[in-house]
């Protein structure tokens, strides 16, 4: 037990001390927070509105287009003679110019944008729609149905609002959905940059030889698990760091854009302030924080940390098993490892699809198997996941996490002495069965 | 010290170790001889207790050899060397001491013995990739030494060093010896084994083909060979004659009573002798004659 704590402290250590981790692990916040807030930046800006002019000689739509969204301004007018688009555009100080042409039969010809490049989709859509409710309108109108019963009809929209069952609570898909998705992707990302690490620490100490020294004073499996365990203190550091890190610096957010009022960091803002809660509750727009809030954050942070731990676990001595199987070659390891990134893939498949559907079979078998339980489960827990599914798929990562990495060690004695020849998984086979 | 008992290990192509039974007397140097891949690594592998024997028992000190237990007692420098190329020299010695059992105190002070001692101390701070290959081969060899080992156990310790560090390695090896360390040194290359070893054992594809003291094998493969050297001709027709090279004659006799006839000749002719000796076969002809075909040519070519 004694020897198998210097392992890990080892492992840690010399990761933890090096250069390359303190870049990363202080780059990733600043890069993720300087993401975010020049998306927000860039959203503020672009609410800048453009001006387009609208040229109508079907008559229809003039000073009947949106007034509203400040993002779109119109201007009507008429092209004076000879007068080209561009200088038409230049004229009215136009970014955009909409063409509507005269109505053949009932039907406009066609209605041509212009602009210099290509038109933004959001663009097209909105005067697209502007265009369409008013043509609707006027075609009722033609129709005998008076102004009052247009605008009722306009006006009536059915939402639908889901209640779980349970708690007679108000429950809320999109949210459950982007929580899952963002867990699952996390684990995703996780099983494969420290799966990744364990590997290369493998085939770090058989290239160098050292491997050899090492297990004529311990055994293979303590310093297979050793390495396992001190690079997953390795991820856990480095989490709590990124943790503290992005949370100090979403504080500052508000602090550089002076005119959010609304909170744009939705997901990050998570304090449970019960002031702040009130106000958004009072707040209509906020229902969204408050949703968030209503989360069950304890399991949520209590199933992460178990899947992570499982699932890091369980790939861990996989990865261990192919960097004892590479010979110096990295083209052979990218080759041994595909039978490990299938199933991880798999996994981040299946969860994809689970964030829209969380009950269906896929989605129920991909969060009990244990190659992809740990992605899959986690997206499914904010839709709340029936306890015995709960406890059977933590049972089986637990079993295959043990069965694997009975497994690997097998296969990573043997491969760690084996020097410059090429194995055949035909024989780590062999290897599993007669050792 | 040391008992290997009919210890085998196949793997799935070829037996690697077949039958071998050894013993290792306390405080002796023992040499492990045989062409590459007659099974030596392997055998010690076993004995470090890095892989298990298939069949067979391997008693340290009389008891059944056990890793947990023994390896505190083990050092072991395999044949492909290695250290953590980005480890820091003291670092890296004071972690391979400690996973041998040391604390950390009796590790520090015993790295810097052997620091002091192989003139060291300064390289504390540096890195093994920053080190040159002899350097590092000095550093691997404290780090089998370090936490005072009763088995020895070095794999080829010699490759790749140059002569001025081949001469210090050999000179801390006479001394551990001379302390009471058991010592097993494996190599391909005979010439070492005469200057070091007092027993071999010679392996050939995993069988213990010759054992036993090395003057005592040398005395029971002698051919009887013996060089004069004289002022003067000498024709004596009683022994076969097989060379002459100016004044030195090499003869051939049938037992060793007959090397006094040519003597008797010598003075009875009044020829001033200069020199009579007999000549023993090296460990390297001895080998040749024993293992033939392939072992042979490999042996040929070093």
């Amino acid at each position: 037990m004694h020897k198998i704590w210097l392992i890990i402290k080892r492992e840690y250590l010399t990761r933890v001390r090096k250069r390359s981790f303190l870049v990363t692990t202080l780059l990733i916040p600043l890069l993720m927070f300087g993401l975010i807030f020049s998306m927000i930046f860039l959203a503020a800006r672009s609410e800048e509105s453009q001006t387009i002019a609208v040229v109508d000689e079907s008559g229809y739509f003039i000073n009947k287009l949106d007034t509203v969204n400040k993002d779109y301004q119109f201007r009507y007018t008429q092209f004076a003679k000879g007068e080209s688009n561009v200088d038409l555009m230049k004229r009215m100080d136009a970014d955009i110019l909409v063409r509507i042409f005269p109505f053949k039969g009932n039907h406009p010809d066609s209605v041509i944008l212009y602009k210099e490049g290509s038109a933004s989709l959001s663009v097209k859509e909105f005067i697209g729609g502007e265009l369409t409710s008013i043509y609707q309108i006027k075609q009722m109108q033609d129709a005998g149905i008076n102004k009052a019963s247009i605008d009722s009809i306009n006006a009536s929209e059915i939402s639908i609002k889901s209640f779980d069952l349970k708690n007679n609570k108000e429950t809320h898909s999109e949210i459950a959905s982007a929580i899952g998705y963002a867990m699952g992707f996390l684990i995703y990302m996780i099983i494969f940059i420290y799966g990744a690490g364990v590997m290369r620490g493998v085939m770090e100490e058989k290239t160098n030889r050292i491997a050899e020294v090492i297990v004529s004073s311990v055994k293979p499996f303590q310093l297979m698990m050793g390495k396992i365990i001190g690079i997953a203190f390795v991820g856990l550091t480095q989490f709590l760091l990124w943790m503290i890190l992005m949370l100090s610096l979403q504080l500052l957010l508000p602090l550089l854009i002076s005119d959010l009022r609304e909170p744009m960091q939705v997901g990050m803002a998570l304090s449970p302030d019960m002031e702040s809660v009130q106000a958004m509750a009072e707040n209509p727009s906020l229902s969204f924080y408050h949703a968030i809030l209503d989360q069950n954050w304890t399991l949520i942070i209590c199933c992460f940390l178990f899947y992570f731990l499982g699932g890091y676990l369980l790939y861990a001595s996989m990865f261990a098993a192919v960097g004892s199987l590479v010979n110096e070659d990295p083209q052979e390891a990218q080759q041994l490892t595909i039978p490990i990134t299938m199933p991880i893939i798999f996994g981040f498949i299946i969860m994809a699809s689970t964030a829209k559907d969380p009950n269906s079979s896929l989605a129920v078998f991909g969060s009990l198997f244990p190659l992809t339980s740990p992605i899959v489960m986690l997206s499914r827990i904010p839709y709340g996941v029936p306890g015995w599914q709960l406890a059977l798929s933590m049972i089986l990562l637990i079993a295959g996490f043990i069965l694997m990495t009975w497994l690997s060690a097998k296969i990573y004695r043997t491969g760690i002495l084996l020097y410059g020849k090429k194995v055949t998984w035909r024989e780590v086979f062999k290897w599993i069965r007669y050792s | 010290m040391l008992d290997i008992q009919h210890l085998k290990k196949y793997y799935a192509t070829q037996k690697a170790v077949d039958d071998v039974s050894l013993r290792v007397r306390k405080g002796s140097i023992f040499g492990l001889l045989g062409p590459n891949g007659a099974g030596k690594s392997s055998l010690l592998r076993m004995v470090t207790g890095i892989t298990m024997p298939d069949e067979g028992k391997i008693l340290f000190d009389g008891e059944d050899f056990v890793l947990d237990k023994h390896s505190r007692h083990i050092g072991y420098m395999p044949e492909e060397r290695g250290l953590y190329k980005k480890m820091k020299i003291g670092e890296q010695a004071l972690y391979l001491a400690q996973l041998k059992g040391l604390s950390k105190t009796e590790a520090l002070e015993n790295i810097r013995y052997w620091f002091n001692k192989l003139d060291m101390h300064s390289w504390w701070n540096k890195k093994v990739e920053d080190l040159s290959k002899g350097m590092s081969q000095k550093l691997q060899f404290v780090t089998t030494v370090v936490h005072h080992p009763k088995l020895l156990i070095l794999d080829e310790p010699f490759s790749g060093l140059d002569p001025v560090n081949s001469e210090v390695i050999k000179d801390e090896i006479h001394e551990l010896a001379n302390k009471g360390t058991t010592i097993i040194f494996s190599t391909h290359r005979m010439e070492q084994v005469e200057e070091i070893c007092e027993e071999i054992a010679l392996i050939h594809q995993g069988k213990v083909v010759l054992g036993g003291a090395v003057s005592e094998i040398k005395q029971r493969f002698k051919e009887n060979l013996y060089q004069l050297q004289v002022d003067g001709e000498i024709q004596y027709a009683a022994a076969q004659y097989l060379q002459r090279e100016g004044n030195q004659y090499t003869y051939k006799f049938q037992s060793e009573d007959e090397s006094r006839g040519l003597l008797q000749y010598c003075l009875d002719q009044r020829l001033p002798i200069r020199s009579f000796h007999e000549i023993l076969p090296t460990l390297n002809q001895i080998f040749i004659r024993q293992v033939e075909g392939e072992a042979a040519r490999i042996f040929d070519t070093k």
